[in-house]
This record gives C-alpha cells, structure tokens and sequence, in this order.
C-alpha cells in the first residue's frame, strides 16, 4: 500500500486531521532543508511537501517567492530536490513526501525520467500547481506508471459539475485551495471552508486537504478538524527567514525556530 | 483590389488554429493553477460568443474608427528606399493610432468584451508602458478601475509612459521581483487576478498566455494585416515580397503576418531583439536562443537554463524585453511558415536614427528592429520588389533611452 494511503488510514484510526507542512527545497542552504526535513515528522509532520524552487512562481505570495529564490541561489535544481528526498528516506521510510512545484522544471528534466527518478528517490505524490487537469494527460500516465499519486487541485472557483469531472481522475488525496488568491495572504473563514468541504464529500471519497492561508496553530487545528488535513507553508518559512543573517544565510536559530513552529501547529492539530 | 484565392487552398489553410484546447502544434495550451482555470473556460465561451456577434462586431468597428483612428495608412517610405538602393518599403502606420501604437487594437476589443462580461476592475502587465498606456486610456473612457503591473526597470525606463498612466487615473505597481521586467510584471498581473478572480478582469496585451488570449489578441491585432494586405494591392497591384515584424510577446507581428499566412509565395519576418548579440548571453531572442517550454499559461519556445530555470532576456527595448514569444510564432517557426530573424541593440538604434532622418517619423525601439531588418533586406532586392514593415509604434517614450546611449544628456 501506498505511503500516503497508509498514512491517511491510520489518521483517521486516531480521529484526527492531518498535519502537511511545507519546505522549500535547499532554502537556504541544502544541509539545513535536509536537517530540517529529517526532523520535521518528530516534530509532527505527518506528510511532508517538498516545493521545487522555481524562477517564475507566478501562484506564489511574496514568503515562497523569496524562499524560491534563496534556494535557487543556493544551486537547487529538480535533480538536486530529488537528491535531497533520497537522503531523507535513507533513514525514513514512511512519511509520505509530496513535491510541489511548477512544470517547466519537470517538463525540462523529461516527464517519463523524472517520473521514474521521483519514485526511486522515495516520492510519494506530484502537485504541479500549473498543470490542470486539461494538461495533465502529459504527465499522469508516467506518474501512474511509476505509482506516484497526482495530487489534483481545487479551488472555490471550480463548479460542481468541474468538480466532479477533475476529481473522478484524482489520486492520493484532494489538496483544496482554500481561498481565490496566491500563498501566503490571506486566510479562509470556516464557514467557506465547511461550505467547500460539503462540496467535496459529494464529488469524492479521498481524503482532502486544506491550504493556502492556514498559518496559526488555531487555523491549523479547524481546518484539519473540517477537513482531513491542513497545508502550512509560508507560515513557517516566514519564521525561519526571520532568524537568518544579513546575507540570508541559516543561523543556529534556523532550524529549532522552524520545528518549534511546528510542534506548535502539530499540538493544535492533535488536541 | 484583393485577389480572392481559390477555395482549395482554404482547406489547407494555415489560418484555424488554434484546436479547440488551445494547441498550436505542441505549443500553447493552458497551463494554469485551477484557482484560474474556470475563468479561462468562461473567457474563452464569452470570446466564442462576441467573435460571431455582429452587434459586437459593430461596436468594435465604430471605436476603432472614431476612437483609435483606423485605418492606419500604409506609407510607401520613398527616401529610406531610394537611400538603399533595393526593394520599395512600406510603412503600416501603426504609430499613429490613438496612444502611438498596435497595442490599442487589442486593448480596445478586450475592453469591449471585459464589458461584456460585467467586469469592473482591469489589470494589465506592460513592459515599455504601451500597452498600459492603452490600458489606462480605455479604462479612464469607460470609467473602470485600473492596475498596471509594470517592472521597476522599465519604470525607470519608461518614465514618460508611467507619468500617462498616472493621468489617465491607472495605479501603476513597480515589481521589483527579478529584473523587473515584463516577465515579472507578467507574474504578478497573473497574482493580482487569481487573488480578485470576482471583479477583474486581466487584459493580455501580447499573443501569449493561456489559451484563449493568443487567439483572442491575434485576431484583435489582424485589422492590421487585413488593411495591409489591401493597401499594398491598391497600391501595387499584387501582394509584398516580404512582410517583417518585431517581436516580443509577438502580437503586432501575428497582427500583420495572420491575413498573409495563406499566401504562400509572401515570405514573412519575425525579427527578435538580440540584444547585445545572439551568443552574448544578453539577448531576447527566445527561438534562436530557446526551446520549448512551459511559461505564463502556454508551452512556445523560451529562454532557459538546462534545469527548465528561466532566464532574464536583455533588450534596450522594454517591450522586446520578454524570455518567451506567442505560441502561434512557435508552431509557424516548427512549420516553417515564418522566417524569424533577429536585430541587436545598436543595429535597432542606427535604424531609429536612419528612419527619423529619412522619413521624418521616429519609431519606437521595438519596430526600429523590423526597420533595421528591413534595411539589412531592402538592399539584397531588386527595386520593383516591396517590402512591408509593420511600425507599430512611435519613438516618443524611446527619447530619453537613446538620447542616453547617443551620450546626450537632456
Ligand atoms: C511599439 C511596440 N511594438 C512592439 C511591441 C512588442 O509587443 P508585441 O510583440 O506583442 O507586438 C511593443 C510592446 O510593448 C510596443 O510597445
């Protein structure tokens, strides 16, 4: 079975909602992205997203734009990300990693390769942010092939009968984007995420995330209560960012800044 | 008079493009996040619906008269070709279009569709200021609200273009993400909409984007080959021997060259800004220089590092000054309908200069490359050959650039 379905199967043993938060690969450096990712799931990840550094990042709020950009500054490549998740699951072997990204990267690298790649290095599912479903004939195959679940995206734009069609294709679970608007800015309110969830329970089974706005562990805990899981990205890139030096560079503060965020948010998650 | 063209050639007609996904050959498409992709879906059903609405077709045709000031006229530019010594050169007028350039054909059918559409808030990205400047004109003569997002390079480049914008009561943002050019001007115009999906719509000034915004801006921009195409038998006799175009996103060319596209025997030019010369790794000529990938919503050839990073492109034109070009060029450039060339900087000056003082007319940066293309060509023809170039706009805003590199301070 899948990591991210085994995953998902025992949350919901324990009654609860799931925590994903977010890194961007090699930000600053390679060694503290991959410090930070091997800590993350004792400090409560329960799945983790890997963002692939892109130069045009055009779904992207200002925190990942900049963390884009310290990443590809310190070398990070798609080749290099997966690298980094390899070493990761040398002493991981079941924390399901998804890698978030733009497609040109991948489109670049060569979809059946990088498919390929991407399982052998230890990913578990692809959300390619600018590849909806009308395009994704391109990579899916490769990705079925190679068993990586295609995470599909919905927004508060996509009508019901879209729904239906986008999701009868989806796999692993359903990443909702919980407001019109880019990362990092602002936040949904619960009624419009109940009222989207309601829409989702009827147009799938797999279990669905929430993000794009969640950034306090009192959001993180009603969004992975309504839903099945709760998304942070820019939050804790915010954080971290904070404690590096005048040059960008990680500090000692780095890392035990980030984790602490997210025992924060894991606490919230799982009271 | 125009010569009608036996229907077998229809069938094969380079001219139905896109399919109906958005693809032209490989490249184009819509590569969007799906917060988007349902209003490119209903963008593309409202398009659909006013291309074969005369009433709209109506309205369109009385602001491009009254308002805009078509048709351009087609100037057969006697001192620049007599100085060169080869083919006849025409000159398609679109400097002297309301706003001093193509970019308001475009803008002025959008409008009307934005309208349509019961829109009440405009966003547009723009690199030398054009098509902003459009953009806030036609906001400010229907009294919508208007955001431009516009480089900070080009800001500081640009500054008469900003100064109009402020009149005319657009809000103009400075981005300063990466060279802060019109690929991140591009960016954050696409941020902008995703996050006021409701209100606004996001008015494409090139023949770029997701799909349908290539075919919508061509379509708007062909009144300029479609008048050509006449103006030069009217005052010929027969069709050009060549037709020649700047390009960045690539609009004003697909403008001209879209009417041409059957006629085989025409042979069409795509000049791209080179910048400082093909190889010196400071250019915008994206299909010498790129390959195919995906950006801003559609696949076409692009500017990129081995690791699918893009690139920043280098012109002294702000408007050439973009990594990629329209996926229609791309698919005419596999097929190889479209000659595409390139000019460099200073090669883009000289051509300001000679035009300037040979015809009295300075052109923008951006069509002093399809006239520096021209004077590279004219001279290689004989002189009962013809050639037209699209100028599709004036230098004014360009004043200060090349005051600049010509070492005079103003
Ligand atoms: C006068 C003029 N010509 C050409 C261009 C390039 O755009 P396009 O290739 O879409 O015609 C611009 C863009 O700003 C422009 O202002």
């Amino acid at each position: 079975m899948s990591r991210i379905k085994t995953c998902f199967d025992r949350l919901k043993k324990e009654g609860r909602g799931a925590l994903l938060p977010y890194l961007e690969a090699f930000d600053p450096d390679r060694e503290t992205s991959l410090a930070l990712l091997r800590q993350m799931p004792e400090a409560g990840a329960d799945l983790i997203e890997v963002g692939v550094p892109f130069s045009d990042p055009s779904a992207d709020g200002p925190t990942i734009q900049l963390a884009a950009r310290r990443g590809l500054k310190a070398g990070a490549t798609l080749k290099g990300t997966l690298e980094l998740i390899q070493d990761f699951r040398r002493e991981n072997d079941h924390t399901p990693i998804i890698l978030m990204g733009y497609y040109n990267p991948i489109d670049s690298y060569g979809v059946e390769r990088f498919c390929k790649d991407a399982r052998s290095a230890g990913v578990d599912g692809l959300i390619v942010v600018d590849l909806p479903p009308e395009e994704s004939e391109e990579l899916a195959p490769h990705a079925r092939a190679e068993g990586l679940d295609m995470i599909t995206l919905t927004a508060p734009t996509t009508p019901d009968d879209r729904l239906k069609t986008i999701l009868r294709k989806a796999s692993g679970f359903v990443y909702h984007v919980s407001i019109t608007g880019i990362t990092g800015t602002r936040s949904a309110t619960e009624e419009q995420l109940k009222a989207a969830m309601t829409r989702l329970r009827a147009a799938t089974d797999l279990p669905v995330v929430a993000g794009f706005g969640i950034s306090t562990p009192e959001q993180a805990r009603t969004a992975s209560r309504i839903s099945d899981g709760a998304v942070v990205a820019s939050a804790i890139i915010k954080e971290m960012a904070a404690t590096y030096d005048e040059h960008g560079h990680a500090t000692a503060r780095s890392i035990p800044t980030a984790l602490e965020k997210i025992r924060s948010l894991a606490r919230a998650v799982r009271s | 008079m125009p010569v009608n063209k036996p229907i077998t050639s229809q069938l094969n007609s380079l001219r139905t493009g896109p399919d109906e996904r958005g693809h032209f050959g490989i490249h184009g498409g819509r590569f969007v996040a799906e917060t988007l992709m349902p209003l490119m879906l209903e963008l593309e059903k409202a398009y659909n619906h006013v291309k074969t609405d005369p009433q709209f077709q109506e309205e369109l045709d009385y602001y491009l008269r009254h308002y805009v000031g078509r048709p351009s006229p087609l100037w057969h530019a006697r001192r620049l070709s007599e100085t060169l010594g080869g083919a006849q050169i025409y000159l398609k007028r679109e400097e002297l279009n309301h706003t001093g350039s193509h970019k308001l054909n475009n803008v002025m059918g959008q409008i009307l569709l934005a309208r349509r559409m019961g829109k009440t808030r405009i966003v547009a990205e723009t690199g030398a200021g054009q098509h902003g400047v459009a953009t806030a004109t036609v906001c400010a003569l229907f009294g919508l609200d208007c955001e431009i997002y516009m480089g900070a390079t080009d800001v500081e480049r640009q500054k008469p273009n900003v100064f109009r914008m402020h009149l005319l009561g657009a809000k103009v943002h400075p981005v300063t993400a990466g060279a802060g050019t019109l690929k991140d001007a591009m960016n954050e115009a696409m941020r902008d909409w995703v996050a006021n999906v409701e209100n606004t719509y996001f008015l494409v000034g090139t023949v770029a984007g997701p799909h349908p915004y290539p075919a919508m801006v061509r379509d708007f921009q062909s009144v300029i080959g479609t008048e050509a195409r006449e103006q030069i038998q009217e005052q010929t006799g027969r069709l050009p021997d060549a037709v020649i175009a700047a390009i960045g996103g690539g609009s004003n060319a697909m403008g001209i060259f879209h009417p041409f596209l059957d006629d085989a025997d025409v042979p069409l030019y795509g000049v791209e800004a080179a910048g400082l010369g093909l190889d010196s790794g400071k250019t915008a000529a994206s299909i010498a220089r790129g390959r195919p990938g995906v950006l801003h919503g559609n696949r076409t050839y692009l500017l990129q590092d081995e690791h699918g990073q893009i690139t920043e492109a280098h012109s002294i034109s702000a408007g050439l000054d973009y990594p990629g070009i329209g996926p229609e060029h791309s698919w005419l450039k596999d097929i190889g309908r479209v000659n595409y060339v390139s000019a460099t900087d200073d090669q883009a000056l000289d051509a300001f200069q000679t035009l300037t003082r040979l015809e009295g007319i300075i052109p923008a940066l951006e069509s002093a490359h399809a006239v520096a293309h021209a004077i590279v060509m004219a001279s290689t023809m004989t002189r009962d050959q013809t050639i037209i170039v699209n100028l599709s706009g004036r230098g004014d805003k360009d004043v200060p650039t090349v005051a600049a590199h010509l070492g005079v301070k103003l």
